[in-house]
């Protein structure tokens, strides 16, 4: 690769590794994990906007 | 890059961001609207605006510069930005975080802290930390904004640095825009595609993957006399273990940026405006490609500007640019690519420094008006005021970094230092030895007391402070407090009475006014953390309950 030392040439593979780990953990969990909105959530979002609001 | 092609280019683009802003605005009124709705926006825009925000200017300025002069070691952050920025962020804090802030009915980093573990105290430091010390890191996003536009239009730092300060003011008062998921995700896809176009064309340019990698490391007796005395093996190599860049590259831009991305206040609350833990799942994929993509790029292409400027000018990246760090990707951007690459680079990196910067104005101002101020001061009463001491906080960041930023160049600009990389290094390592042992005990353990939060807190504030103003040199040396009071630039120098300079203590490999504060910072406090909560009272079962959803 015309890298001169381990340490550089490793973390050049790491980064494209760990890459691809995310994407096979994105697709294998692509559509687990939808929940149902509760009303905390609703609240929650209420009150954000209500500030969101007042700051601008 | 002036001329015809430059206008064309300019109102090109603002044309499709103008088009995106109102198709974002008209087809989502509000996020309630969009969370009640349950309307469908497609995982790879959601992506794309999370990474547009995730990554800003100063990453590619800054830390590509940073490369130019450490070479392409820096990739071990590129791992750990994907690895802990990405995956280990959204996997393991998102969904947690996302739960407990909608359960506490927090909206800041500071409140949910405060309300998890019942303590006025901790949202009102938290914020102070964040009003106080955040502008740091504001400023460095901006110097690398106002660097790029300098070089670009051939302006000088100050003008690009108050015109872009007073244009992103004038974006933040009106309120930030609305409904920009669109927008985002168009800066992100721009960004995206930038960057592969720059790896691409780099590369070719210096004859393929392996020939360039070759060029680079065929430098490394001149990286061994321009950077003499530091340690420097080369741009394809690693420092030599001990040595003052080694140090500087593994305890203070890898370690702390590395690890203190988990606990940045403003990129916490992104983890509540999800809606479930499936939106976290599908941008696990497409950020960590587009991290890899964007930052292991620079990082790339920032080694190999010393080839490209070498076979150029007969100098290396740092030399040209006369020991201004930040002015070597705008240099290399405006020198090598075509001019039309040039203009919507530009472009691109000056929306991402602004849609960055107004959430960090934003952070800023409720950290005082709301964290500090209503709940910190007037035990959570609200009123007119607090709004008003929002608003002044606001203002006052924007000076402050706008200061900063200033000065920050003035002082440092031609000294060969990475401040861009530095000064995001010591927030990020300032937060999370201050936020993460709370953070994570926070989600984590129904162990943690309020006691032991509180403790832990104080201790990583307290000592990364110390270190930063009393016992790391770079950053001791131009406070001045420690000469004041002490008479030298940092406690852990000594004067060379042959050389006449100071120099630091070593013990073997360890060169201790190199070492970055986080490293005894973090662990310190965790241990802090652990052990006062396990001699205090744990907080009511009913509390823990609620917390945790149960």
């Amino acid at each position: 690769m015309g890298i001169q030392s381990t340490a550089v040439w490793l973390a050049y593979l790491l980064s494209v590794v760990s890459a691809i780990g995310c994407v096979i953990y994105g697709v294998i969990n692509w559509n687990k994990g939808a929940s149902k909105v509760k009303k905390e959530d609703r609240a929650w979002l209420e009150k954000e906007e209500a500030r969101e609001e007042e700051i601008s | 890059m002036t001329g015809l092609i430059t206008y064309i280019v300019v109102i090109f683009y603002f044309s499709i961001i103008a088009y995106l802003g109102w198709k974002g605005y008209r087809g989502t009124k509000s996020d309630l609207d969009y969370l009640l709705a349950g309307r469908k926006v497609h995982p790879y825009v959601m992506a794309m605006s999370y990474g547009a925000t995730f990554i800003s200017t100063s990453a590619i300025i800054g830390f590509g510069g940073a490369a130019a002069v450490f070479g392409m070691g820096l990739l071990w952050l590129t791992f750990l930005n994907i690895f802990i920025g990405i995956f280990l962020a959204f996997v393991i804090f998102g969904d947690r975080t996302r739960q407990m802030g909608h359960q506490l009915n927090a909206h800041t980093f500071p409140e949910l802290m405060g309300l998890r573990f019942r303590s006025r105290f901790i949202q009102g430091f938290s914020g102070l930390v964040i009003f106080l010390f955040m502008p740091l890191y504001t400023s460095v996003v901006i110097i690398g904004a106002a660097k790029f536009i300098s070089s670009g239009f051939a302006i000088d730092y100050e003008l690009a640095l108050f015109g872009f300060s007073t244009i992103v003011a004038f974006y933040v008062i009106m309120g930030g825009l609305k409904g920009v998921m669109y927008t985002d995700a168009f800066q992100g896809t721009l960004m995206l595609v930038g960057m592969l176009f720059l790896l691409i064309f780099t590369y070719s340019k210096l004859g393929g993957v392996v020939e360039a990698h070759q060029k680079l490391t065929d430098l490394a007796p001149i990286a061994r006399e321009v950077f003499k005395g530091t340690g420097h093996q080369g741009w394809t190599a690693f420092p030599i273990f001990g040595s003052q860049f080694w140090w500087i590259m593994v305890s203070t831009i890898i370690t702390g940026v590395g690890i203190g991305v988990l606990a940045q206040p403003q990129l916490v609350v992104r983890f509540m405006t999800v809606r479930s833990k499936r939106e976290l799942n599908r941008a696990v994929l497409i950020g960590g490609v587009f991290i890899l993509i964007v930052v292991g790029v620079v990082y790339v292409v920032g080694s190999l500007t010393n080839v490209l400027f070498y076979e150029g000018t007969g100098k290396v990246a740092i030399v040209v640019s006369r020991g201004n760090v930040n002015e070597i990707i705008p240099k290399f951007i405006s020198g090598y690519m075509p001019e039309w690459f040039g203009i919507v680079f530009l472009l691109t990196l000056l929306a991402a420094a602004m849609s960055t910067i107004s959430s960090q104005f934003h952070a800023m101002g409720t950290s005082l008006g709301r964290d500090f101020y209503e709940k910190g001061i007037r035990g959570g009463r609200q009123s007119v005021r607090s709004m008003t001491v929002t608003r002044v906080g606001i203002l006052i960041s924007i000076v402050l970094s706008v200061f900063l930023g200033y000065w920050l160049e003035k002082t440092y600009g031609g000294t060969g230092t990475s401040i861009i990389a530095r000064g995001t290094a010591i927030f990020f390592g300032l937060c999370a030895a201050t936020f993460l042992p709370m953070y994570f005990g926070a989600l984590y353990s129904r162990k943690i007391t309020r006691t032991g939060a509180i403790a832990g807190m104080i201790t990583g504030f307290v000592v990364s402070g110390f270190w930063l103003l009393f016992m790391h040199a770079k950053e001791s040396t131009a406070l001045l407090l420690c000469d004041r009071w002490f008479g030298r630039p940092c406690l852990l120098q000594y004067l060379n009475e042959t050389s006449g300079k100071w120099v630091s203590h070593i013990t073997g490999p360890i060169i201790w006014a190199e070492v970055d504060p986080i490293i005894f910072a973090l662990p310190l406090a965790i241990l802090m953390t652990i052990g006062y909560s396990v001699i205090t009272r744990p907080l009511p079962e009913k509390h823990l309950d609620r917390c945790f959803s149960k």
